[in-house]
């Protein structure tokens, strides 16, 4: 089976089978870490453009490094949000890169479907690295890895996402991969980051942590961003963590086979404690690793690459 | 002497109660005659056999963009697009720059259409001074210069106590208040509607109640001053009941659909297409399915496009970036014969009602009908043509429509302006 899709830039019509082999496609990019040389020539040539609209060191970082473990020639491109506020169009910035020869472009942006925008302006495969509350694919793939891979499987499980699920790309691409793959999920957070009709994304919405929690295999902590309790989404950060912050006391009272998961960075103590983020049922740390994984399998799927086989050394 | 004879068309002018194959007779301007079999050897003939005659369309709610914004439109590019959409008379918003705020810019308007507009042009007056929402516009001498309403229109008049000094104000000049309703506050950054597809796509939502609460904040207020309001754009099902239900009260309210907000639900949003990006945002199904009803039961009183050309580069952005609007002028007749009249959801006479007496009437216009010795506004519509927009062909400087390649069922064919014909076969001459 190959990879028919020229872009990535949300999981929403991607089926169970494609997630699969990008999942399986992962693990053979996985395999190359472990050699002495983390380093292959399936992308030789290649030129992959990070284009980030918005600062993110990690993401930015695991493209960067997926691309050069593939050899791909990668650049980046920080444009700052005010620059576009006087008037330099996303569009002729895709232009730009088409005529600099770009092969792929991954871009980060605050504004949902600005990704969709770039695919429709450019010839080059796009790879949407988040795009304002809309969709973060290559974090949900990793995170379907990482779930699989500590899980043995995703279908029949119950996960929770627990959160700003109002304002998260993270959630929004978690809920469909998740559902594609016969997982059960639930949300958690306060009503005021809860958006509309989610049920009728296929999930079960709680208000309540403790009860949320109950029975779960998986809880995916989402980042809570501070400016939220200065827009009136919340009374206070302190608040927040009193009643969806998870902590140990939380931690024994869902079990001990519960896997703890967390898109990071992690405002320590807010919505999680240093100690259930650093804790033995934490795979926060397998995620980083996995999102490199992921994103040179992306890479290699989208750009068509040489066959793996064929090049590794 | 000018003489035009159109003949063997379906007459249909609701307001005169004509319905029947008729020929009409005009005579420098005027309708002279309405009647079978019609003969005059000098007048040029129009042929309308298969097709049906209008009264001549009146679009209540445009935007020119002139002055200020002439890069979208302007008065001559605008009104050529009326003519080539089959409409003859058009009402323009005042949120141009500088604002049509007192007598001087109206007459300006004015002026400029009667040498470059190619259909009749009535400006609306803006409520208040540069549409800030705090002082009343000279209302009076605009009157005097020839508005046909006010209207804040793209800005709401937050403000309660402005907005009932307003409708207490136009009580003096017989104008109609015209609202645009929308609680900025609850909008707030929003883009598009709050349901399904707002939390799919992660854009900022705008809840159906930041329209119903003006809504009936409006209604409320015309109640209390007894005086005209008219509602712009309705969009929402709670927003046709409250209407619906001030009428029975016998409030003198009167309100406006859009072609594209009975067309499209907010599902077209997925696309992430920025012709999708309106103001009042696309909304659900249920609400659709509401705004049918209304115009069906004679709550919705008229259809105006809300015509809002873009420039192309303007649109293409991200969808935050992007301004709120849709060019409607040239899509407007097709989408209510194809949307409306031939699923059956209302006669062609009650189209042609909401698209020329109605608003002529809200704006008391004296237009909208065929009758002998009125002036001869007209249109000639193809009911069966089918064809697939191309914005490409649009007169308009606005190629910002959502309906670019779409295939639609009927076409206005002749516009006749006082009795000269300005747009034949799609053509405007």
């Amino acid at each position: 089976m190959s990879f028919k899709h020229k872009h990535l830039l949300d999981l929403m019509d991607l089926t169970r089978e494609d997630i699969q082999l990008i999942l399986d496609t992962a693990e053979s990019m996985k395999e190359i870490f472990t050699r002495s040389i983390k380093k292959v020539p399936t992308l030789r040539g290649k030129t992959i453009i990070n284009l980030f609209y918005e600062p993110s060191t990690r993401t930015k970082s695991s493209f960067d490094l997926a691309g050069k473990r593939l050899s791909a020639d990668m650049m980046s491109l920080s444009v700052s949000t005010s620059s576009v506020v006087k008037g330099e169009s996303l569009v002729d910035t895709a232009r730009t890169l088409e005529a600099m020869g770009a092969d792929a472009v991954i871009m980060r942006h605050s504004i949902p479907g600005a990704s969709h925008l770039l695919a429709e302006s450019i010839e080059a495969s796009v790879l949407n690295a988040g795009d304002g509350s809309h969709a973060h694919p290559t974090q949900a793939l990793l995170d379907m890895y990482s779930m699989r891979e500590e899980r043995g499987k995703i279908e029949g499980q119950t996960v929770a996402i627990v959160g700003d699920i109002k304002h998260s790309r993270v959630a929004r691409s978690n809920i469909w991969a998740l559902n594609k793959l016969g997982a059960k999920v639930r949300v958690i957070g306060p009503p005021t980051l809860i958006p509309v009709e989610l049920e009728d994304m296929g999930v079960e919405v709680y208000y309540n942590l403790e009860e949320g929690l109950d029975g779960v295999d998986v809880v995916n902590i989402l980042r809570i961003q501070l400016e939220r309790q200065e827009a009136g989404f919340l009374p206070s950060l302190r608040e927040y963590t009193k009643f969806y912050g998870v902590n140990e006391r939380i931690l024994e009272l869902v079990g001990d086979e519960v896997t703890v998961m967390h898109p990071g960075p992690t405002n320590r103590g807010v919505e999680i404690t240093p100690g259930v983020a650093y804790g033995d049922q934490s795979i926060i740390n397998e995620q980083v690793t996995n999102g490199v994984a992921i994103r040179m399998a992306l890479l290699y799927l989208l750009t068509g690459g040489e066959k793996i086989e064929e090049t590794t050394n | 002497m000018k003489k035009l004879l159109i003949k063997n068309g379906k007459v249909i002018s609701p307001a005169d109660g004509l319905n029947g194959e008729l020929d009409i007779l005009v005579i420098d301007g005027k309708i002279e005659e309405i009647g079978s079999e019609l003969e005059d050897k000098e007048a040029e003939i129009i042929d309308a056999a298969g097709k049906v005659v209008t009264p001549g369309l009146i679009d209540m709610h445009v935007h020119l963009r002139e002055p200020g914004f002439e890069h979208k439109e302007t008065i001559e590019t605008g009104t050529k697009a009326a003519a080539a959409g089959g409409f003859t008379s058009v009402a323009c918003m005042p949120n141009t720059d500088p604002v049509i705020d007192n007598a001087s810019i109206v007459e300006s308007v004015i002026n400029k259409a009667e040498f470059e507009g190619k259909v009749n042009l009535f400006p609306i007056g803006s409520i208040t001074k540069k549409l800030e929402g705090e002082e009343l516009s000279e209302i009076g001498y605009m009157n005097e210069a020839g508005i046909v309403g006010i209207s804040d229109d793209g800005e709401t008049v937050m403000n309660s106590e402005m907005m009932r000094l307003a409708l207490d104000y136009v009580k003096a000049f017989d104008l109609p208040v015209l609202t645009h309703a929308e609680d900025q506050v609850l909008s707030g950054d929003g883009v598009i509607n709050e349901g399904y597809y707002s939390t799919v796509t992660g854009l900022d939502p705008i809840p159906a109640a930041a329209e119903d609460i003006i809504v009936a904040r409006d209604i409320r207020l015309a109640e209390l001053t007894d005086s005209r309001l008219h509602i712009t754009h309705v969009t929402t099902k709670r927003a046709v009941e409250l209407v619906r239900d001030a009428k029975e009260r016998g409030v003198k309210v009167t309100a406006e659909v859009t072609p594209h907000h009975f067309t499209l639900t907010d599902e077209a949003v997925l696309t992430f297409d920025t012709n999708t990006k309106v103001n009042p945002p696309l909304r659900s199904e249920e609400d659709v399915t509401a705004l049918k009803e209304g115009l069906a039961d004679g709550t919705i009183d008229a259809i105006a496009t809300d015509h809002a050309p873009h420039a192309f580069e303007e649109k293409n952005v991200e969808y935050n970036y992007a301004p709120f609007g849709i060019s409607g002028l040239e899509t407007a007749l097709p989408l209510v014969i194809t949307e409306l009249v031939k699923p059956g959801i209302i006669s062609l006479e009650e189209a042609i009602e909401k698209l020329t007496i109605n608003p002529a009437q809200i704006l008391n216009l004296d237009r909208g009908r065929l009758k002998e010795g009125s002036k001869a506004d007209i249109t000639v519509l193809d009911l069966d043509e089918e064809y697939e927009v191309d914005v490409d062909e649009f007169y308009s400087k606005g190629k910002n429509s959502p309906f670019d390649g779409f295939k639609l069922l009927g076409r206005p064919k002749a516009t006749i302006i006082n009795g000269e014909v300005v747009m034949k076969d799609n053509q405007v001459l």
